[in-house]
């Protein structure tokens, strides 16, 4: 309860004392980027029509300041965005963009989408922001028509960059080393190297370890409804240990005209499951081995000024040791292999100078072994247009062709799919003078099955159709940059939305004893509000205060049967109401960040009463930076405070999350 | 612009709720629409909710037949010091010799209550238990994990004797894969292994266990993936067959002794009729079977009452108002022994509130209550314990 009015007070605050940010960090580092890459992406940045809407970022200071360590933590501070934590360094974390489902949510690492044709679910927790730079998420898609077609089609989209090489005038390499220690055992050493090849032509390595045992205490304190004491046990999380180690690393080149980029990466771990805490129940024996690995590789080219091309390509594998050790459960030893391979070819043309169209080619081709050999072809075809009026009215639109060549298996004839989805986005700036800007678009998207729902023994049903997801959005956004006032920068912005789901893919019981089937069954209606607002104030003596609030309202209804009893209920797990604030005070070499976290109530079952409530939680995270330097050595000294006010909570019914925390690291840069 | 600012803040203020303390899940008391039946001897009927697994909601409700009332979520409300409150997957209840006894799958245990009050006496820790059946003062429970097998894919089950005083395990016996009910003839304990882990290696056996000695004296063929087994009135055994949910259907199956002077079990009827689950009252045996078809991609359920001395079947409908329609799915069944009336419970999607209704002898509904998630156990609570 006392925890209560802190937090009731640390929000108004918050609020009060400036709505927040492109925190400087982020535009520091796109103006970096756009300097690196000058000569290379003039065209890019020159063009003020390949970006209709702006999307939310997460880079540079403001990514080292806040206490992520996760790509899946740091999307926690993304408007729009729900995140499904099961606790823990090793616990799954998936997100769920405006209510549509993870399966939906597109995840780009340097611009190939990462696949998981098994279940459709990308766990975020594996990606470590180490080498990460930049992290942002588009609703709908990016908006730039020089894309692959693949990326035209997801619901909404996640992009993470590594790190661009930069190097200083005369130098040809940089090292950076680093470690990391916390609490639960947590042990992260990890290592970068950045090599100048020649003036145009870069080479990266990065390494880390990550290990951690996984074991924290976490309480569960029940009252009776008259407000005595029932029960207040403390316990410690077991079987939730990890041990992975990533390594990846690449070499990219310029050329006048273009530039190329070869990739490679491998993740290899292994952890257990900690499981749901029920009664009785406080230890699993679920243990998993990981193996992820993927080459891929870039190639863009402006053949004439007007006319540019670009070619993806990956190879991917995937190998998944799944074993059940608990000695009261039956024995399970599975092993799923998948392998991937994709290839794209997109082209831009400039038809005139604010006029550009772009068609594009991508092919994919999945298998997955064990449980059954299964395989598919894909293929996607996008035709896009951007138009721009004069400097205030922008327009995109596309169409994507998903065709999907299911394997003929002979017994049970998987059908193939064939389907178009169109979008189109819009923007307008009504004033020359003020940064206000309007912005709507429409998108339909499918999802596709994935293998476990048309193959999984007895689950699988082989005649799934895609799954359809229909977004409407409208926005405004305004900016003031006012440059070296007190009141220096200044963003707000909302956006209004009405997504509708159909034939959503469930489970759904079939006959006696659990046994279930997917089927095309859900009907979802959701209607939101994204708002944000940030403020970046600069005072004498290199004092900085960067303020950012983010507010998402969210209204996700089941209109499946209206003989349901949760018809018309919130689905599971999202929240009505959810948040963030973060504070960054800066001062010479020193950074103080504060960021706050808030989910609102909801229920863990689709209907909504009592028995499946589940309270709102919200986290007080607190870091300090500090850099030191050491003539050309740079040594940057991190502490970290996770949860500072205790709070016992669970994301996920039956998984709790860790108390209080800390983290502490060090990292050298040459 | 300040403005604004003030609004939004106040606004995000007035949006954001605050954590208050942890309440158990409340207790619910509703009117049951008939009211009180003053006298009523059961008294009451107990429900056991089983839970979707994980989610630790396996709940009991309590229909008070005397009072009028339907008590839902007692559990906790009765033990509110137990941690993590009664458990996850309800899978049996039972009572026997003032006591409740719930066996929770997935919790690993047995809980033993008082019947009268629900107040907790103790658990039976016994690792993936199913089903529980009491002989001679003592309980019997069936579980899918016996001895430690280092073949993954056949791990037989146990049976597990249990001391109805002091609640300790008292002797143990393999048996056949994934066992589930068991019913007792002669001091023999004839236990159904499914196999169910096995698919489409079902078992096909019911296992017959000495109870004195606790040894496996016997393996009876049946059909794969067997289910239930309930004794009638005649020392008869009734036995159900899951099927293998492709070619070969669900069955139920007469078993009777080879002749008046041995104790050895025999099949003596196949019955051309699916069942997945069944209450035998006095002569009449009701059952209720829910299907999955392939062709029809949907689930198709049947009811039926067969009489147990013919083995006939008497009806194919025992709801004869046309309200069956209303049930999704059925997962419980039980007969009033006093006044007759039937007990059908629907468990809907699994993971969401269930539905019990109450048909007279007619088969006319008398009324429905909202139950927990999966209602699918009952057992009457007489005056006195017979």
């Amino acid at each position: 309860m006392k925890k209560t009015c802190i937090t009731r007070l640390l929000i108004l605050l918050v609020a009060l004392c400036a709505m927040p940010d492109v925190s400087l960090a982020q535009s520091e580092a796109y103006l970096d980027s756009i300097m690196t890459h000058t000569l290379n992406e003039v065209i890019v940045t020159a063009n003020r029509f390949t970006e209709v809407i702006p999307s939310q970022k997460l880079a540079g200071k403001e990514l080292e300041g806040l206490n992520s360590l996760s790509v899946a933590d740091a999307l926690r501070y993304f408007s729009g965005v729900q995140l499904k934590d099961y606790g823990g360094v090793g616990g799954i974390k998936t997100v769920n963009i405006r209510g549509m489902g993870s399966e939906q949510t597109g995840v780009y690492y340097n611009g190939i989408q990462l696949g998981n044709a098994q279940n459709g679910q990308v766990d975020l927790g594996k990606f470590s922001l180490e080498n990460i730079e930049e992290i942002s998420l588009y609703n709908g898609q990016r908006s730039d028509v020089f894309q692959t077609a693949r990326e035209f089609g997801s619901a909404g989209s996640i992009y993470l960059t590594t790190r661009r090489p930069r190097f200083k005038e005369g130098e040809r390499a940089n090292l950076k080393a680093g470690v990391k220690v916390g609490s639960f055992d947590f042990l992260n050493p990890s290592i970068l190297c950045e090599y100048k090849i020649t003036e145009d032509i870069y080479a990266t390595v990065n390494a880390e370890w990550i290990n951690s045992s996984g074991k924290y205490e976490f309480r569960y304190r029940r009252v009776t409804p008259a407000g005595d004491m029932a029960y207040d046990t403390t316990a410690v999380r077991e079987n939730g240990d990890v041990d992975a180690v990533r390594v990846e690393g690449g070499v990219q080149g310029y050329m006048p005209r273009g530039k190329w980029k070869a990739y490679m990466y491998h993740y290899t771990s292994e952890r257990g499951i900690p499981g749901a805490i029920v009664n009785n129940v406080w230890y699993r024996g679920e243990r998993l081995w990981d193996r992820n690995s993927f080459v891929q590789a870039m190639f863009e080219y402006d053949i004439t000024p007007k006319l540019s091309t670009k070619v993806h390509a990956k190879y991917a594998f995937d190998y998944t040791h799944y074993v059940n050790n608990d000695d009261k459960l039956i024995h399970v030893d599975n092993v799923y292999k998948q392998r991937e391979i994709y290839a794209s070819w997109a082209n831009k043309y400039t038809i005139v100078r604010n006029w550009d169209v772009s068609l594009a080619y991508d092919y994919q081709w999945n298998q997955l072994s064990e449980y059954r050999d299964v395989q598919r072809n894909t293929h996607w075809v996008s035709l896009a247009s951007a138009y721009a009026l004069g400097d205030c009215f922008k327009v995109q639109a596309s169409a994507l062709a998903t065709i999907v060549d299911e394997e003929d298996r002979g017994q049970a004839e998987v059908p193939d799919k064939f389907k178009v989805t169109p979008a189109v986005f819009l923007s307008y700036k009504p004033f020359e003078r003020a940064d206000l800007v309007l912005r709507a678009f429409y998108k339909q998207s499918y999802r596709m099955p994935t293998f476990n729902d048309l193959y999984y023994t007895d689950m699988g049903n082989a005649y799934l159709k895609p799954e359809l997801a229909t977004q409407h959005n409208v926005g405004v956004l305004y900016d003031l940059d006012r440059n070296d006032n007190v009141f220096s920068f200044f963003r707000i912005g909302a956006d209004v939305y009405y997504n509708k789901v159909k034939d959503k893919i469930i489970a759904y019981p079939k006959g006696q004893q659990f046994r279930w089937t997917m089927l095309n069954l859900g009907m979802v209606d959701i209607r939101g509000i994204d708002a944000q607002a940030m403020a970046v104030f600069r005072f004498p003596y290199r004092i900085e205060l960067t303020t950012k609030l983010q507010y998402t309202y969210q209204e996700a209804i089941d209109i499946t049967d209206p003989n349901d009893n949760y018809y018309g209920h919130q689905i599971p797990y999202i929240p009505w109401h959810s948040g963030s604030a973060i504070v960054m005070l800066s001062w010479q070499e020193w950074m103080l960040n504060y960021s706050f976290i808030y989910v609102g109530e909801r229920y863990n079952q689709q209907e909504n009463i009592i028995y499946n409530y589940t309270q709102p939680w919200y986290t007080n995270d607190v870091s300090l930076v500090k850099i030191f330097r050491l003539k050309d050595v740079v040594l940057k000294a991190t502490l970290e405070v996770n949860n500072i006010f205790d709070q016992d909570y669970e994301v996920i019914l039956n998984y709790p999350m860790p108390k209080r925390n800390y983290r502490v690291g060090i990292t050298v840069e040459i | 612009m300040k403005t604004f600012q003030y609004i939004l803040a106040l606004l995000m203020l007035l949006c954001v709720s605050c954590r208050s303390d942890e309440i158990l899940p409340p207790a619910q008391y509703d009117q049951l629409p008939i009211g009180a039946t003053p006298h009523s001897d059961p008294v009451g009927m107990y429900l056991l909710n089983e839970g979707n697994m994980g989610s630790n909601k396996a709940t009991i409700d309590y229909v008070d037949f005397e009072n009028g009332f339907y008590m839902r979520n007692l559990y906790a409300e009765r033990n509110p010091h137990v941690i993590k409150e009664l458990g996850d997957v309800g899978n049996d209840m039972q009572i026997y010799g003032g006591k409740l006894y719930v066996v929770l799958n997935s919790s690993h245990k047995v809980e033993v209550m008082d019947v009268r009050t629900l107040v907790r006496i103790g658990q039976i820790d016994i690792a993936n238990c199913r089903y529980i059946n009491f002989h001679n003062g003592d309980a019997y429970v069936t579980s899918y994990v016996g001895p430690v097998s280092i073949d993954p894919n056949a791990q037989p089950g146990a049976v597990y004797r249990v001391d109805t005083t002091s609640l300790a395990i008292t002797g143990k016996c393999t048996v056949g894969y994934q066992p589930e009910e068991l019913a007792f003839v002669d001091d023999r304990i004839y236990i159904a292994n499914s196999g169910g882990y096995r698919k489409p290696n079902y078992d096909n056996t019911l296992s017959v266990v000495d109870v004195e000695s606790m040894k496996q004296v016997q393996k009876i063929t049946v059909a794969p993936n067997l289910h239930r087994v309930r004794k009638d009135a005649y020392g008869r055994l009734w036995v159900s067959s899951r099927g293998d949910e492709a070619t070969i259907p669900s069955r139920l199956f007469v078993l009777d002794r080879k002749d008046p002077a041995s104790r050895d079990m025999v099949v003596t009827d196949t019955l051309d009729i699916p069942c997945s689950d069944m209450c035998i009252s006095g002569d009449l045996l009701y059952f209720y079977s829910l299907a999955w078809s392939d062709y029809l991609e949907r689930n198709v359920i049947t009811y039926g009452i067969i009489d147990v001395r013919t083995k006939q079947l008497l009806t194919d409908r025992f709801i004869t108002d046309g309200s069956d329609e209303k049930i999704d799915k059925p997962y419980g069944i039980a007969v009033n022994p006093s006044n007759g009336d039937i007990y059908v419970t629907d468990a809907k999607n699994y993971v969401s509130s269930g539905t019990l209704h109450c048909y007279d002898r007619e088969g006319r509904k008398q009324w429905s209550m909202r139950t927990g998630d999966i209602p699918a156990h009952m057992v009457f609570l007489r005056k006195e314990e017979p």
